[in-house]
């Protein structure tokens, strides 16, 4: 027996914490922590949702009934809908360090405040361009 | 209040109190730990609601792998070791974001609460077995399986593609 309303909260309070690390960090890799904290409130939910009988909370009883006897879903939704989150996930932070790493291979910085603009058009990368070849710039 | 829940609430406590300090904390390598601490304890909160494979997954995955990288991401970007202040943004900014994620938090609470409202559930031991999920997954969700590995593969190749060294022409 266990209250639903728990983990609920719980994934709230992760989303919550998740949406403060994406806004309040320059560190592009410390950004990627947040976004890692929020896919795992949405994974916490999906688990929540997989506890309850089959039919979600409108199959649920009335206030002061037994609880139900359970008839499990035979496809398990929420189960198997995390267990993909986190295959995405997975696959998510793979580009993202991937990008992470070419931008500090560019700029020599993971700071995402000093990186206004991406791309070699770009007046940083123009500049750049131009402080490599300084005989012959673009024509 | 049961047994489950005294457990449950010890590792939500856990959860929370680890994520909040991932997100503030001014020494990098002590956020990607704090991270694995939040990561191994949501597995704990995942066995609590009946579901282990899920957990085994996020051991496997998220502790085993995805930090692993973030560590070695922070390594190769020359990440400062000591506590750095250069890591948040500006106080401005970050009483910003903190009013978003704490907005956030207490609608999405606030729906929930009214959502799920009393409903109590009895776990059942076997319902996130190996054996209920592999036959969900290889059954139902067999389409959906593989177009994620499909997912996965161009994920690789684009992350193998983006990082190596450009070819002068």
């Amino acid at each position: 027996m266990i209250h639903l309303i728990g983990p609920a909260v719980l994934a709230s309070a992760l989303a919550g914490i998740g949406v403060y690390g994406l806004l309040a960090r320059r560190n592009a890799v410390l950004v990627l922590i947040g976004a890692e904290l929020l896919l795992n409130a949405a994974n916490l939910l999906l688990v929540t949702a997989a506890a309850l009988p089959a039919g979600g909370l409108a199959a649920m009883p009335g206030p002061g009934a037994a609880p139900p006897t359970e008839i499990a879903d035979p496809l398990l939704s929420g189960q198997v809908m995390a267990i993909f989150v986190i295959t995405i996930a997975a696959a998510e932070i793979g580009v993202a360090l991937a990008i992470i790493l070419l931008l500090f291979r560019a700029r020599q910085t993971a700071d995402l405040t000093e990186v206004g603009e991406l791309g070699e058009a770009s007046p940083i990368g123009v500049a750049r361009a131009a402080a490599e070849q300084p005989s012959g710039g673009p024509s | 209040m049961s047994g489950l829940e005294i457990i449950f609430i010890g590792l939500a406590v856990l959860t929370g109190g680890s994520g909040l300090l991932a997100v503030t904390s001014p020494r990098v390598v002590h956020c990607a730990l704090w991270l694995v601490v939040c990561l191994g304890s949501l597995a704990g909160v995942y066995l609590v609601l009946g579901a282990e494979i899920v957990a085994l997954v996020q051991l496997l995955v998220y502790v085993g792998a995805v930090v692993v990288l973030v560590i070695f991401a922070l390594m190769l970007t020359r990440a400062p070791i000591e506590a750095s202040r250069r890591l948040d943004a500006g106080p401005g900014q970050r009483g910003a974001a903190a009013l978003a994620g704490i907005g956030l938090a207490v609608v999405l609470a606030g729906t929930l609460i009214y959502a799920f409202a009393d409903s109590t559930v009895d776990l059942q031991a076997d319902r996130g077995s190996a054996e209920k999920v592999g036959v969900a997954v290889f059954g139902g969700w067999l389409l959906p399986f593989e177009l994620l590995s499909v997912l996965l593969l161009a994920a690789l190749i684009a992350a193998l593609a983006i990082s190596r060294p450009r070819v002068e022409r």
